[in-house]
């Protein structure tokens, strides 16, 4: 089994191990491919293209410009995938990507829905497989849910009875064209069109996301809730998420993904911004599970995402919770800039990589304001040939008085052909600053394993419990409709993988 | 880019004037590797910041000086050579004055059979090799390795056959004088199995002129052989230094380093652990204390390849002034090593509001029985200490100094060579006093 030379005892390969890699092996439960005849553009790149997408989302003018605007900046860009090795920073390798040939608009062909009965019912059943029962969901725990099929929000509810408070949350086109003072005012305020690659690439070409507006000291009632969702073969989803906080309100949005099997690589470029104004607090939350690709790393998602929060007012608060189960290679740092006094910000993070499966997360934390805090836990999982990278960044600038950081990574590796490793990067620029990282890396012992099974418990059981009790600190942050289906998830993801 | 591009050309002149200035007295094999090296480097290039490994340190004030080869060698024979040397350390020393060998300043300790300590330029004289088989720095991967080949005039042989217990340290002391010297020191040691020796390196600056060392040390650590090394970098302000250094450690060998940075402009230091045998004990410390416009890069990776080894990293550091400081530290084991126990931490203090910190410790791992964690703090010294030991009488700067000591005093007092010990003790008690009197 080992490549290495090393001695390594037959004993090693305990049948603990035989569990763990079939648990870790299991087929991807939730790959199938609906057929929906798309309302595509043909596949390809240019300012032709964006202005088909442009005037298919009836945008205003000032949009259209935008995305050019973007457009001109990402072509003098740098594909960072193809820099020299040296320059690299992200641990994560893949064949290059051929921007050219990815089709950058695709629709359902049913759109303007008052009801869901008017749902293709094809679509519905989709969701039912993935086992998001939307008309469930409507009366259950009170999540409106905005459905993302692959670009176009289909089906929006619960709309009333937020837009009562106050409270905009709707798709993107319909915030562009609704609402276009908010979307002039902080689209791209927090991560610009020029910030890296893949946001200029998601700036010019989106297509459509999540809008949300929350008044001042309105505290949203519910969950907010879209399940993102890939479909059409080669269809790129550029997803654009703009969440504002006004001062005093607060808001919980969760974002839960799962995509169809597919042979070919997608590229997923998201950009998610969050902008938290005086004593306003947002809480973001996301389960995704895109297809990992197979066990020799074929197919699978690339999830190249930018999420970014600002604290702007003082008093503030981001908090993001991810549990990263699925893609083949996930690069993305959701961070916190902490421009207002007192504000704080988190991140609590479970990735999980098995398969050929690579991720490279972790956060930001930008320390502007005074007394800003920040915390950071990570819990990373390597199972398989799996590599799970955390990469945090801590900066505490020259004038952030009494700035505080706590970051806690602890990695559990699986099997010995994985990876876990850590690359935090910490700059202090004020002495009051204080600063605290700690990282352990481990594997579930033996006599853990045994002291379970002792006690009646089976391996798998066992392993469920351990991984479950490992990753506790962060599934407690998450809304409990999510804790259930993340600890489904990491069941799924790593059933069976104990050494 | 330009910057860099322009520099790399005017190394290559000042290359093609040393090789005139060899006149002949390099063998054909070493002019054929010093002209490897040089072309590796033109390939290469000074690193930029958008290296991931440069990303914290720039080299611009690096590249705007001229620096030349030195011409006048040796003429400027130290009178007081014993001011530098540790005191009361009865060692065998070698001196070296920019960059080249002093016999005449040097001796001292007589070594036990079975030793062999020489300067590099006779032996260079004799076989000719800089680089054999033994050369552990990788090749075409760093720009200040080739330059050292490229330019490498002198430097020091240890050979310590199986099995002899060397009891007398071997100090190596490099005082720097001439102005714009750009001196490329090669240290080469190796310690056969069994075998144990404790080598100390000392630079130093004897004038306040700018000058730039670039030296380039490697040690290979046979079974069960033991090496304490110690590294002392106190060099004038305007200094450059860039050091290297690469270690290979053999099943049961144990290797304690220790590396202070106090003086020099602008220090990397870069170590590269390599442990290749199983059971390694392997521990690096280093003490970095910096104020006014210093920059210090630690720079250190350990690379665990068998199972059953340990290795502990242990750096601090205190930041005055307007200075900066990096630590990147990288532990990687790879998959064959099971059962590695690393730790490695890194502690930093800053004393003023405009010093900066940028750290980085890294663990990359690919086995899954292991015990790897580290731990890095960035902090200024305890209101409440400060207040307990004020409210006993102890006035504020005096209870900030004897924090401060305290904290440097975690790595200085694993210093195992007393002399040495007492030496950096007072040297780094004299600096926190001043840099807390500018504070105040």
């Amino acid at each position: 089994m080992s490549e290495s030379t090393a001695s390594q005892p037959a004993a090693d390969k305990s049948s603990d191990t035989q569990t763990l890699e079939e648990f870790a092996s299991r087929e991807y439960e939730w790959g199938f491919v609906t057929d929906i005849e798309a309302d595509s553009a043909p596949p390809g790149l240019n300012e032709e293209i964006i202005r088909f997408i442009s005037a298919k989302k009836e945008e205003p003018e000032f949009m259209l410009e935008w995305r050019l605007k973007a457009y001109r900046q990402w072509l003098k860009m740098e594909d960072p995938t193809r820099r020299a090795p040296s320059e690299r920073w992200a641990k994560v390798s893949y064949p290059d990507i051929d921007y050219q040939s990815v089709v950058y608009y695709s629709a359902p062909k049913k759109k303007e829905l008052s009801s869901l009965d008017e749902v293709d019912p094809e679509l519905l059943e989709t969701y039912k497989k993935l086992g998001i029962p939307l008309e469930e969901q409507k009366m259950l725990a009170g999540v409106a849910v905005d459905a993302v099929f692959d670009s176009v929000s289909v089906a929006t509810t619960f709309k009333d009875k937020l837009s009562e408070l106050g409270i905009i949350f709707c798709s993107f086109s319909e915030a562009v064209k609704e609402h276009p003072e908010l979307v002039k005012k902080y689209l791209g305020s927090v991560v610009p069109t020029t910030d890296n690659f893949f946001a200029a690439l998601n700036s010019a070409v989106f297509t459509d996301g999540s809008f949300v507006y929350i008044p001042k000291g309105v505290r949203c009632p519910m969950e907010l809730s879209t399940y993102f969702r890939i479909n059409a073969a080669n269809t790129g989803q550029f997803e654009r998420t703009l969440i504002v906080a006004d001062e005093g309100s607060y808001v919980s949005y969760l974002e839960g993904c799962t995509a169809p099997m597919r042979d070919e690589n997608q590229l997923h470029a998201a950009v998610v911004e969050l902008v938290a104004l005086d004593n306003a607090q947002i809480k973001y939350s996301t389960v995704q599970n895109w297809y990992p690709g197979d066990e020799n790393g074929v197919g699978g998602i690339y999830n190249f995402v930018t999420k970014r929060g600002a604290c702007r007012g003082h008093h503030s608060k981001i908090s993001w919770t991810q549990v990263e189960t699925g893609s083949s290679i996930t690069w993305k740092y959701p961070s916190c800039i902490l421009q207002g006094d007192h504000s704080v910000g988190e991140f609590y993070s479970v990735a999980v990589t098995s398969k050929m499966q690579q991720a490279d997360t972790g956060t930001k934390m930008i320390h502007i304001g005074d007394n800003t805090r920040s915390t950071i836990i990570s819990k990373g999982i390597s199972a398989q040939r799996g590599q799970n990278t955390y990469r945090g960044g801590v900066k505490i600038m020259k004038n952030a008085q009494n700035a505080r950081n706590f970051t806690q990574c602890d990695s559990m590796l699986i099997g010995d052909r994985c990876g876990a490793h850590t690359f935090p990067y910490i700059e202090v620029r004020n002495p009051n600053g204080q600063v605290e990282h700690e990282a352990s890396t481990s594997k579930i012992g033996e006599d853990q394993i045994f002291y379970c099974n002792q006690r009646g418990l089976s391996t798998e059981d066992a392993v469920g419990m351990i991984v479950n009790g490992f990753c506790k600190e962060v599934l407690a942050e998450l809304p409990m409709e999510f804790a259930v289906e993340a600890q489904k998830l990491l069941g799924i993801s790593l059933e069976g993988s104990v050494g | 880019m330009t910057q860099t591009a322009g520099r790399t050309a005017w190394y290559v002149e000042r290359f093609d004037e040393f090789v005139r200035s060899l006149n002949g007295s390099s063998s054909a094999q070493l002019l054929t590797q010093r002209k490897e090296a040089m072309d590796a480097f033109v390939e290469l290039g000074f690193p930029t910041a958008r290296d991931e490994e440069w990303r914290y340190t720039s080299l611009a004030a690096l590249l705007r000086q001229d620096f030349g080869v030195v011409e006048k060698l040796g003429e400027e024979v130290l009178s007081d050579v014993d001011a530098w040397r540790v005191p009361n350390l009865q060692s065998h020393v070698l001196v070296f004055t920019d960059g080249q060998y002093q016999p005449a300043l040097s001796g001292g300790a007589s070594l036990p059979e079975g030793v062999r300590v020489s300067n590099l330029a006779s032996l260079l004289h004799e076989d000719g090799e800089v680089r054999d088989g033994t050369s552990l720095a990788p090749r075409g991967k760093d720009a200040f390795v080739e330059l050292n080949t490229a330019f490498l005039r002198d430097g020091v042989h240890v050979h310590v056959d199986k099995g002899v217990r060397v009891d007398v340290p071997i100090e190596v002391l490099f005082i720097a004088a001439s102005p714009n010297a750009a001196v490329h020191p090669r240290l080469s040691v190796r310690v056969e199995d069994g075998a144990e020796a404790t080598l100390v390196e000392r630079y130093v600056s004897a004038s306040d002129h700018v000058h730039l060392t670039n030296s380039l040390a490697e040690f290979s650590l046979g079974e069960s052989a033991h090496l304490d090394h110690y590294r002392v970098q106190d060099e004038n302000r305007a200094a450059f230094h860039i050091a290297n250094l690469y270690v290979r450690e053999e099943r049961h060998s144990v290797l304690r380093s220790t590396c202070c940075t106090l003086g020099g402009r602008l220090t990397r230091n870069h170590v590269h652990t390599h442990l290749i045998g199983e059971g390694v004990d392997s521990t690096l410390n280093g003490l970095y204390l910096v104020e006014g416009q210093q920059h210090v890069d630690n720079h250190t990776l350990i690379e665990h390849a068998q199972p059953h080894c340990q290795s502990h990293e242990f750096y601090k550091g205190i930041l005055a002034d307007d200075s900066t400081g990096v630590f990147r530290g990288q532990i990687l084991v790879h998959q064959a090593a099971q059962k590695t126990d690393a730790y490695q931490a890194n502690r930093n203090l800053l004393l003023s509001d405009r010093a900066e910190i940028n750290t980085k410790p890294q663990l990359e791992i690919y086995a899954d029985d292991v015990k790897c964690s580290h731990g890095a703090t960035i902090g200024q010294l305890d209101e409440d200490a400060i207040f307990y030991l004020r409210s006993r009488g102890i006035g504020s700067a005096a209870a900030r100094q004897v924090l401060t000591r305290a904290f440097a005093g975690e790595v200085v007092e694993r210093i195992r060579l007393e002399p040495l010990r007492v030496l950096l003790e007072d040297s780094v008690g004299k600096r926190l006093e001043q840099a807390i009197a500018n504070r105040a």
